[in-house]
């Protein structure tokens, strides 16, 4: 009977302090997605071997809105040398997201999760945070907020994935 | 019998206890209409910023009031 009531509060207990979701850390291989984009899908798969930036967005983040052109400046600058720039959105309602890219116009790669199934296997713990994953599909970063004091660093560990010297 | 009852109670008050905290979790991503700035208690912006600082020096304490950072779960 002790044995019964200790296994049943221990699940009581676990109900209440609910699961919490692993992050994505430094050195694990990046989880797989496959979302529809602006263009056609947009497969984490189909960068087999490169460079990727993950972004997640969404158009009621205001550090985001800033995020944006920074990322268009990476994208033209480094694109040539093997980055590729995937935002994906994590807008519920299909709209805002589109409202919000007509007003900052994004010359990088778009996807949309709308269900945020992406987040969660990231399990990402503000908005917006960037995943930076190396050609081997392991994660290389992963960072949280965006701050003008802050992209110096970030441009950094992309140089550095892409192995350019400063 | 009258023990088997009562812990068969107390298990189950446990559980309706944290019954909500799982289906009420807020993720990051989720925060949307939470993240909007009418979903604060002040309504300036400058003069909520003032209070905070007051806050943050006097109380030594800071955060958790509505969405931290641009109103958007970061920092």
């Amino acid at each position: 009977m002790k044995k019964i009531s200790s296994k049943v509060a221990a699940m009581a207990l676990a109900g209440i302090l609910g699961l919490p979701a692993l992050a994505v850390e430094v050195g694990q291989a990046a989880p797989d997605f496959d979302l529809p984009g602006g263009k056609g899908a947009v497969k984490l798969s189909d960068y087999k071997g490169k460079v990727v930036y993950v972004d997640f967005w969404a158009s009621w983040c205001g550090p985001c809105k800033q995020s944006f052109p920074w990322m268009n400046d990476m994208q033209s600058r480094y694109s040539g040398k093997g980055l590729n720039l995937v935002a994906v959105n994590v807008d519920q309602k299909a709209e805002e997201a589109q409202t919000f890219l007509k007003d900052n116009a994004a010359k990088f790669t778009v996807a949309f999760d709308q269900a945020g199934k992406t987040p969660k296997a990231y399990a990402i713990k503000g908005m917006p945070t960037s995943v930076l994953i190396g050609a081997d599909g392991k994660v290389l970063m992963v960072h949280s907020g965006f701050k003008e004091e802050q992209r110096d660093e970030l441009e950094k560990q992309i140089k550095q994935a892409l192995n350019l010297k400063d | 019998m009258k023990t088997i009852l009562l812990g068969v109670m107390a298990v189950v008050g446990l559980t309706l206890l944290g019954g909500c905290s799982t289906l009420g979790q807020v993720s990051p991503w989720e925060k949307n209409n939470l993240a909007k700035p009418e979903m604060t208690f002040g309504g300036d912006p400058l003069d909520e910023r003032f209070v905070q600082h007051i806050y943050g020096s006097k109380e030594n304490s800071s955060g958790g009031y509505g969405v931290g950072g641009g109103g958007c779960g970061c920092n």
